[in-house]
């Protein structure tokens, strides 16, 4: 590991863009720990990426080709958006060739393959019914290699990075799960992890955007939050750099599940989510429940034996001034 | 008229006894509450954080030793030299109503190893109503001690400070009335920042001023009902004919302090609360009843007439006086989340304890030194030993 860390040859990665909106582009460039010029500069060599080409067209093309030869087996190939398949691929096209071509042309001679973002892991939002372009992710272009999938609309930059440094510091994969995503970052529920977690658990729900429990910051399941089926580590980790609650149900948005292959774009927004951990009980406990020590036995005991002490001694008073001044009681019978 | 004397009587009685075990008790819960906490002895809570030792024994506690106050505005502002016998008893009362006042405080305070920076200036922080009561109980209760020090003075003999206190009383005299209003008005101010946390039936703006006043009616409510105590105990001459006269101004101003409470209720158009059924609008109810029987009393001739009337009288305004305190501080409180308090029985003796002792304190300092009147006089102006 520490020779891998201090390795001096920078890996050359190769970046494609397909059918996709530059999101996860965009969101890793506000990532800041490492930031991204760090990465670039110090870490990896970005040898091509629509984007942050400093040259264009054919230049840059050219560039792309002579680098994929002369790193042959060494590089690794990111792609971020989908892949349409119908019609020949005719859909998405860079410098004449269909995104098709590009995908194997390039996967070819690559030592990895990450696909990043949702287009990227199975197609994404061009994807949904009825999916006009036959638009599919990067593993379906390419049966036969392993490719890593940070799916996300956009992933967190973090937990690409964090697979990017994953794969040049030990030279294989994390650990993935059956849709070859880290487990490191898609081991575990939203659902568990929620800030608004006790909130389900205690039966207290927004039922519409605005009303009360949504601005007391109520769980968010009933206005169609997917935490409880999605996969990922939002609520550990917040997205990109803006701090504690800066991920969507922290923001008071449901969450709509970008992460999975069969809940974004794929179910509506606002339907109810399949519970795959407890369903809410039908019997909750009392909201508003009581607090603090009420009366006790011995407390009562005490108020009941004091006070009669104080009655009675008020009333025998009260019998002495009765009969009058003159009955001058003597000095044993002082009641004072 | 009369003069003082110590009552020379045997100082163990089976009452005294039974007081001091009481005392003792209670001590024992402040010592455990000193070494383990406040939440090791009471069920203070974060919705109630202010329970009976704070309700009790400082606000009700101190209320009660306003008699010294009230007797001086009296005697001392509205020059009534008649009702002067009365005095040194309500002086000796407040003595023990604001000592162990502030040591219940003391005992409250959550930090209390801390308290020491209350009188340190460069820790002062002016603008708290906590610091204004906390320095106003400090200077009243060495007032009230200075103020009782001639009955010291006449029996352990120390002419030289006599003199010295004979010629400068009426300086603290003046503090002794001063500081009450001061310090009572801050306990108004306290439950005031209190804010919507309390029922609008005792939410005002005209707390402070309602808390003076009902101070000084508890205090007259404690000199008329300790003088008739006393008296029928111990087989003194009745003090009768000064409480029936007494009465006749209790009457009034208790009539001013309903003229105002209710004045307010209706200006803020409230009293509608009262209606509700629950705990709060009931108490609301028996302490205005008992306000109001106050006044009907004391300023019917027949009740004034009435020994046993006038005594049912001066009760009802104790009482009523201090189920204003508590529901002004615990039963009229609605905190945020559905916090319940009640004192656990540790925290109740606590409580017991500290007025047992109170009691016990008089009682052994009205047979040891000269505080109640007893022998007749010819003359009130012959014996002139400067009674404060």
């Amino acid at each position: 590991m520490a020779e891998a860390a201090i390795a001096p040859a920078r890996p050359p990665v190769i970046w494609l863009h397909g059918q996709e909106c530059t999101g996860c582009t965009e969101s890793l460039l506000r990532s800041y720990h490492p930031t991204l010029e760090s990465i670039l500069l110090d870490v990896i060599s970005l040898d091509y990426h629509d984007t942050l080409c400093v040259g264009a067209g054919k230049q840059a093309l050219d560039y792309k080709h002579a680098m994929m030869e002369k790193h042959k087996g060494k590089y690794v190939l990111v792609t971020e958006g989908g892949t349409p398949m119908k019609d020949g691929g005719i859909y998405c096209k860079v410098g004449g060739k269909t995104q098709v071509e590009l995908v194997r042309e390039a996967a070819e001679g690559a030592a990895a393959v990450i696909a990043i973002g949702s287009c990227a892991s199975w197609g994404g939002i061009q994807s949904a019914d009825p999916n006009p372009t036959g638009a599919v992710g990067t593993q379906t272009v390419i049966p036969g290699k392993l490719v890593i999938n940070i799916p996300g609309c956009p992933p967190s930059p973090y937990n690409f990075l964090s697979t990017v440094l994953y794969l040049l510091t030990f030279n294989r994969p994390p650990e993935l799960d059956q849709q070859n995503r880290p487990k490191f970052a898609y081991g575990r529920l939203i659902h568990e992890n929620c800030e608004r977690r006790p909130h389900f658990d205690a039966g207290r729900f927004a039922l519409e955007f605005g009303d009360e429990g949504h601005r007391q910051g109520f769980c968010l399941y009933k206005i169609g939050c997917k935490g409880p089926e999605t996969y990922a580590n939002c609520p550990s980790i917040g997205f990109g750099d803006g701090g504690f609650g800066s991920w969507p149900v922290g923001t008071g948005h449901p969450c709509f599940g970008c992460v999975e292959k069969e809940t974004a774009f794929r179910k509506p927004l606002h339907a109810l989510s399949t519970v795959k951990t407890l369903t809410p009980p039908t019997a909750f406990p009392q909201v508003d429940a009581e607090k603090g020590q009420g009366i006790s036995v011995g407390a009562a005991a005490a108020v009941g034996v004091v006070g009669g002490m104080v009655v009675g001694a008020g009333a025998m008073l009260l019998k002495q001034i009765g009969e009058g001044k003159k009955s001058a009681p003597d000095s044993t019978k002082e009641r004072a | 008229m009369s003069i003082a004397a110590p009552l020379r009587r045997n100082l163990v009685t089976p009452t005294t006894l039974v007081l001091a075990a009481l005392a003792v008790i209670g001590f024992l819960f402040i010592g455990m509450r000193l070494i383990y906490g406040l939440g090791a002895v009471t069920n203070l809570n974060s919705g109630y954080s202010w329970g009976i030792w704070v309700a009790i024994d400082i606000f009700i506690g101190t209320a009660l030793g306003c008699g010294g106050f009230s007797m001086a505005i009296l005697v001392y502002v509205f020059n009534r030299g008649e009702y002067h016998p009365l005095v040194r008893p309500a002086l000796l009362g407040g003595l023990f109503g604001y000592t162990l006042g502030g040591m219940a405080a003391f005992t409250d305070l959550g930090r209390y190893w801390q308290a020491y920076n209350i009188l340190l200036p460069w820790h002062w922080q002016p603008n708290s109503i906590m610091f204004e009561i906390a320095l106003c109980l400090l200077a009243y209760t060495a007032v009230v001690w200075i103020e009782f020090a001639p009955v010291f003075l006449e029996r352990w003999r120390f002419p030289a400070i006599k003199h010295f206190l004979d010629r400068w009383m009426f300086v603290f005299i003046a503090l002794g009335v001063l500081l009450p209003f001061m310090h009572q008005s801050s306990f108004g101010s306290a439950v005031l920042v209190m804010g919507t946390k309390l029922s609008p039936l005792w939410f005002t703006v005209w707390l402070p001023l309602l808390f003076v006043v009902s101070a000084i009616l508890m205090g007259y409510g404690v000199v008329m009902f300790e003088a008739t105590v006393v008296s029928n105990s111990f087989g003194l001459p009745s003090e009768h004919a000064l409480i029936s006269k007494l009465s006749r101004v209790v009457g009034w101003v208790t009539v001013g302090w309903l003229v105002i409470r209710w004045a307010d209720l209706l200006d803020r158009g409230v009293v509608s609360l009262a209606f509700a059924g629950d705990l709060k609008s009931w108490t609301f109810w028996i302490e205005n009843a008992l306000f109001a029987g106050t006044a009907v009393v004391f300023l019917t001739p027949a009740g004034r007439a009435s020994q046993r009337a006038s005594f049912l009288g001066a009760v009802a305004l104790l009482v009523a006086g201090a189920l204003y305190r508590l529901d002004a501080l615990i039963i009229g409180l609605r905190p945020v989340g559905n916090w319940i308090y009640f004192p656990s029985l540790p925290e109740l003796m606590v409580t017991i304890g500290i007025i047992a002792l109170e009691i016990l304190l008089y009682l052994v300092f009205i047979k040891m030194f000269a505080v109640l009147p007893v022998a007749e006089e010819s003359s009130p102006r012959t014996a002139d030993r400067r009674l404060p």
